[in-house]
């Protein structure tokens, strides 16, 4: 992708976005695109912790995050997951539309990412508001309403509720809560673009914003897509 | 490299990063690295004053067996302050935030870093956490050691002071991984024409090792504290068995993090120890890429050993046996750095100015250290040895025997760099052979107490050991003493120091191509890559003029 990046040339429009201390344009594009590596990385593994929680709980408590799961509904993470897939193709293209100066493309491909991605935090809000209504908050504070419990499969409903219940609900709000908080991000970051973009700043000579945004979006979309079926699946 | 000297001493005449902008705003939120270096420097300088204000503090308590100068109470927290100010605030930001801000962009040929306004973003994050930290000061203090472990630094009961340190340790973490992607960046992309990956001064390969470390260890202390935080206020169960969760899952998240940030302390150290150790031997170092490749080795090594600090925990034995072969790996690269570095001394024209002293006095402390560390990382040692002095020892002996007197021959070395004035050679060795004998004054007496059982943290002691702690309260005096003497070299060089020449070591390292102190752009001509230990193209013209290059203008 990068390539394109080379066409702009000294004197070129998008020279003006160029920082002092770079040669050219070629160069600060892949220093900006190894920075933004750098940090996801980092982002990888600020979440592992996370991950690692949830490992090290789910087999201490096997049984019990077995039970748990039945609270989620599977069918609004598949949701979500569908959006927030559709999110990211929409971030790739808007990358594709900037390469290739398309500027009615970008603003398009743009708002429909962070319409997208508002979505996503609406079906979460709706499921976050549905548990903590029944009951279902975190650690000790969990105390499932009947309500919420005779939605459960009758095979399940036949168990007695775990009195430690909120422990997987603690890594639940945990991991979603901190990944809603990069949505959340990633809004905004998409909301500064689409004002570039309406501004007329990318084209085929300077995108790495785009560029680096829709990487940090796919990586949010990415860590989606493992705690999808780590949480509502199994 | 033909002109660029010449024209950065027609340079050194006008404009300087000092006088290039006016007034404090120019400084505050200044994009130039090295206004930004300065900034850390003084931080840590005042970061360094206060740790060691609290570690006096402790010292002189324990003159007593019984404990005299302050209440049990404020032992602890003196202990804890200590600690967390010396590692979070200074070891550990000390030579890559201060040092490595000035010097990085210069030894690459660059203007500045790849990222400028994450560097001042980085700057305000670490001011940001540092401020918090001082905070939990006024609200009544810390009392948890600087590991902060559950279920103790979690109860309920605790106050405030928690939540400020879990938080200020969360900024710093964020400031020392945005520098870690900065200096990683600007080695990548920005190096000088010509300057190839072994061209590069081992000070950036020391870095980059130690950004590898801050950029994928870091963020696991940033969700380890955010989680410690979010479970003293809404009781999630993660770390407090009182709620159901694990207060031993905070230990291996902690050290994920903290024992590859003792690599984030040692690493830019040895850097510095390759810088000087070569220049005032008049010698290429020697083994290159042995050094900068055990540098990676370390950095890599370092992910993986970090079970050793929880032998006594209750982890399986296997893990134990596991972690303890693992952390006996990192004495390969370590003492083949020893061997190169001694080796580079050997039928060397050895100068013994201040940063070759301090160098100097690495070797014997970092040895030392070194060795003792096989102790700990021995399974069947350390658990006698656990949680005594002789870890307190082992410990200081990295930490200030061989990372502070690292950092302070990098600012011996770069002073003249960074401020354009000489200091006085003769305050200079003062403070340096002050500084050794008083460190192992204090330190040496500790091992001992410790081999003998003397466990650590406590406020009193037993009669027995009143002789060893006395000797080490007097090591604590002199070490204090040979501090203030080098600040006093450090204020007498900015009142009335002679000017210092571009290059006054005659070093090869780019950074001395350039007047001292460098232009806003830091290059008068941007210079092309060139040996880094070459130093046959050098002589030393006078003292007022420093090395200049042999060669005449033009003719390469």
């Amino acid at each position: 992708m990068s390539h394109l990046a080379q066409t702009g040339t000294a004197g070129a429009p998008e020279d003006r976005f160029l920082a002092h201390h770079f040669p050219d344009m070629t160069a600060q594009s892949q220093t900006s695109k190894l920075g933004i590596w750098l940090f996801l990385g980092s982002e990888v593994l600020f979440f592992s912790g996370l991950f690692v929680a949830y490992g090290v709980y789910r087999a201490n408590h096997y049984a019990l995050f077995h039970y748990a799961h039945h609270f989620l509904d599977w069918r609004m993470g598949a949701l979500n997951t569908v959006v927030l897939v559709g999110s990211s193709l929409s971030a790739a293209w808007s990358v594709r539309c900037a390469q290739l100066g398309d500027r009615r493309g970008l603003r398009i491909t743009l708002l429909l990412t962070l319409l997208l991605a508002g979505m996503f935090l609406v079906v979460k809000y709706f499921e976050y508001s549905h548990k903590l209504h029944n009951g279902i908050a975190w650690g000790a504070a969990c105390h499932p309403s009947e309500e919420i419990l005779s939605t459960l499969p009758a095979s399940v409903r036949a168990l007695p509720v775990p009195k430690d219940l909120g422990t997987f609900f603690s890594i639940y709000y945990l991991m979603t809560g901190l990944h809603g908080i990069h949505v959340l991000v990633g809004m905004g970051l998409y909301v500064w673009l689409i004002r570039r973009a309406t501004r007329g700043d990318f084209g085929p000579g300077y995108f790495v914003p785009v560029d680096s945004v829709a990487l940090y979006w796919h990586l949010v979309d990415m860590i989606w897509i493992f705690l999808f079926p780590l949480l509502y699946l199994i | 490299m033909t002109t660029a000297p010449a024209a950065a001493a027609e340079h050194a005449a006008g404009d300087s990063y000092l006088t290039h902008g006016k007034g404090i705003a120019s400084w505050l939120f200044s994009l130039d690295h090295k206004r930004i270096g300065i900034m850390y420097l003084a931080l840590i300088v005042f970061s360094l004053f206060l740790g060691g204000v609290f570690a006096m503090v402790v010292r002189f308590h324990l003159w007593d067996p019984s404990g005299g100068l302050v209440s049990n109470d404020a032992y602890n927290k003196m202990f804890t302050l200590h600690g967390a100010v010396m590692i979070f605030l200074f070891v550990i930001p000390g030579i890559p935030s201060a040092l490595g801000n000035f010097v990085v962009p210069l030894m690459v040929g660059a203007k500045d870093v790849a990222f400028p306004r994450v560097n001042l973003l980085s700057f305000w994050l670490f001011v940001a956490g540092a401020v918090l930290f001082i905070a939990t000061l006024v609200v009544g203090g810390l009392d948890t050691g600087w590991t902060l472990y559950p279920p103790y630094s979690l109860e309920s009961s605790r106050g405030l002071g928690i939540l400020l340190a879990l938080t200020g340790v969360f900024l710093a973490g964020f400031s020392s991984i945005l520098t870690g992607v900065n200096f990683i960046a600007t080695i990548h992309k920005m190096r000088a024409p010509g300057q190839g990956w072994f061209d590069l001064p081992l000070f950036l390969w020391a870095l980059y090792a130690t950004g590898i470390i801050q950029i994928f260890a870091t963020p696991v202390l940033g969700i380890t504290v955010a989680l410690g935080f979010l479970e003293r206020v809404f009781h999630l169960g993660i770390f407090m068995p009182e709620y159901g969760g694990d207060p031993v899952l905070f230990q291996h998240f902690f050290w994920f993090y903290s024992h590859p940030a003792v690599y984030i302390m040692i690493l830019p150290a040895m850097g510095i120890v390759s810088e000087v150790v070569a220049v005032f031997s008049r010698k290429p170092i020697f083994g290159y890429k042995f050094i900068a490749m055990s540098s990676i080795a370390i950095a890599l090594i370092g992910f993986f050993v970090w079970g050793h600090h929880m032998f006594v925990s209750g982890q399986s034995k296997w893990a134990n046996i596991i972690f303890s072969f693992l952390t006996l790996l990192v004495a390969i690269p370590s003492a083949i750095k020893t061997f190169n570095w001694l080796a580079t001394l050997y039928k060397g024209h050895i100068i013994l100015k201040t940063p070759m002293l301090f160098v100097l006095s690495f070797f014997a402390i970092f040895g030392v250290g070194g060795l003792t560390g096989l102790f700990l990382g021995t399974l069947a040692t350390d658990i006698p040895l656990h949680d005594t002095y002789f870890v307190v020892a082992h410990f200081h002996f990295v930490m200030v025997g061989a990372v502070m007197i690292a950092f302070l021959a990098g600012l011996f070395y770069w002073w003249p760099k960074m401020t354009g004035r000489m200091y006085d050679e003769r305050l200079g060795t003062a403070s340096a052979i002050l500084i050794f004998l008083g460190f192992n004054v204090t330190f040496i007496p500790q091992f001992l107490a410790g081999t003998m059982g003397m466990p650590r943290r406590y406020a009193t002691y037993a009669e027995q050991f009143v002789g060893l702690n006395r000797v080490s309260t007097v090591g604590a005096v002199l070490l204090a003493a040979g501090l203030g003497v080098a600040l006093w070299a450090f204020v007498a060089s900015l009142r009335h120091g002679a000017r210092a020449p571009a290059n006054p070591w005659g070093a090869a390292t780019l950074e001395w191509a350039t007047s001292s102190p460098p232009p806003h752009d830091n290059f008068a001509v941007a210079p092309r890559g060139v040996p880094p230990y070459d130093y046959t193209g050098l002589t030393h013209a006078s003292d007022e003029a420093g090395w200049i290059p042999v060669r005449p203008e033009g003719a390469r």
